[in-house]
């Protein structure tokens, strides 16, 4: 799917030269607030990623579809990636504007443990041998942990709000300015675009190797 | 053939049978207690004997070493079964799994959970807990460790083909174990403070509950999953 790709890395490029180089300063955070042209996307895509990846588990456990098994195995990698490009530029932000590189918020501890989640999901899949098991076991964990994610949100948000009261104010998306939204939504379609091609093409990648012994994948590499 | 007898017949034949393997192999029973015991001592020795250090980081101290000795105790809970064969037994015996699940978390939390959580004042002794903090702390892991086998055994279930899966369990536990840690701990920490903790030991009992009805589907499911490779 060049296309696709073609169309993602437009997009990023597009946003992200429009989001660093052309949109307003803020007033408060100045430059520094650049940060969330990567950041919220990275974020939305990672909570998104997971419902992905437990949606195909759930569709490959009932209706015993093979390939949705392996887009949830390709999904996996991606979200913990993810997860991660949003904790570590959410703490290079925090450096700034918060004066410290990690602070336990609610936000943050809950992205750290569905950090953990991916990474329970993807170890699990990797330590079977044998294929189906591991499709099957990681399908129910994923769907564990769907049911899990709203009770985790919760009692985080819940405990942050017992443990310490609310000293630090993010800028609501709502109230942020047209011509810093604008790039932004660029590059959150940018981010979609780029998750799909991406999910797509470690699905293809997963099939080829799952199928490698069959007649057409090897009529495809010509032995 | 004769008629297959019902779920609570299932129910209390499997639980029975629990109670007696576990009082043949004592030791298993009595390691997570020492383990909890011992663990405590590692609080005052690392970071400062004195109570006026100890008593504040108490209830959240004791609930951690709690739940890693429920940690530490969920891989036994299917793996002798699974390797003996009388896993494959209960699921070729007709019972609903769900059942036989069931009965083998409740007698899980018995044999770990009810003793921790009636051995915990002693621990909250050795950590200078506040007076007003005893009733809860029990109270809160009566309630969070039964969370804790059931949420635990799916984890057990989903590694019990893996020759090495104790710290995969662990891995993929951890996450899962966030609320009820959160809950069970601030209903500690508040009720020490004087104020009403009942909230936090109702929040404890929903998640029980909820877990109780939806944990042994899916522990139910991956054991039939792991018996078919």
């Amino acid at each position: 799917m060049p296309w696709l790709a073609l169309v993602g890395i437009v997009l990023f490029l597009v946003g992200a030269i429009w989001g660093l180089g052309f949109a307003p300063a803020d007033s408060k955070q100045g430059n520094s607030y650049r940060i969330i042209f990567l950041h919220v996307p990275a974020s939305f895509l990672a909570m998104a990623g997971y419902y992905v990846m437990a949606i195909c588990g759930a569709v490959g456990l009932i209706w015993r579809m093979k390939i949705s098994f392996m887009m949830m195995k390709s999904a996996a990698p991606i979200g913990a990636v993810l997860t991660f490009i949003s904790l570590v530029t959410g703490s290079i932000w925090g450096k700034p504007t918060w004066g410290t590189w990690w602070e336990w918020d609610a936000r943050i501890t809950f992205m750290l443990i569905l950090f953990f989640l991916y990474l329970g999901v993807w170890a699990l899949q990797t330590s079977y041998q044998d294929r189906d098991a591991a499709d099957k076991t990681s399908a129910i964990l994923a769907l564990v942990g769907t049911v899990n994610i709203p009770i985790i949100y919760k009692s985080v948000d819940w405990w942050y709000s017992l443990h310490q009261p609310a000293t630090l104010k993010l800028t609501g998306p709502s109230s942020i300015d047209a011509s810093m939204a604008y790039p932004l939504i660029v590059m959150i379609v940018a981010f979609y675009v780029l998750y799909t091609w991406m999910l797509l093409d470690r699905t293809r990648i997963e099939i080829l190797e799952r199928e490698r012994k069959s007649r057409w994948v090897q009529a495809i590499f010509g032995q | 053939m004769s008629a297959i007898p019902g779920p609570h017949r299932a129910l209390t034949a499997s639980f029975k049978r629990e109670l007696l393997v576990a009082a043949r192999a004592r030791s298993e029973f009595f390691n997570p207690l020492i383990f909890f015991l011992s663990i405590t001592m590692f609080v005052p020795l690392g970071i400062a004997p004195d109570a006026q250090t100890l008593a504040p980081i108490a209830p959240g101290m004791i609930w951690i070493i709690a739940l890693l000795s429920v940690l530490l105790s969920l891989d036994r809970v299917f793996q002798s079964d699974f390797e003996d064969g009388s896993l494959e037994q209960m699921v070729l015996s007709g019972q609903s799994l769900y059942w036989i699940v069931i009965a083998k978390s409740l007698a899980h939390w018995v044999l770990t959970g009810l003793p921790l959580a009636l051995l915990s004042p002693i621990l909250g002794v050795m950590m200078a807990l506040p007076g007003e903090g005893y009733v809860a702390l029990v109270v809160s892991l009566l309630f969070g460790t039964g969370s804790l086998c059931f949420i635990g055994a799916i984890g057990s279930a989903l590694t019990v083909a893996l020759r090495r899966g104790g710290l995969l369990l662990s891995l993929i536990i951890i996450p899962l174990y966030v609320p009820v840690l959160i809950l069970g701990s601030s209903s500690v920490q508040t009720a020490v403070l004087g104020e009403p903790y009942l909230g936090q030991v109702a929040l404890l009992a929903a998640i029980w509950l909820l877990s109780l009805m939806i944990a042994p589907f899916a522990a139910a499911g991956s054991i039939k999953i792991s018996l078919g490779t």
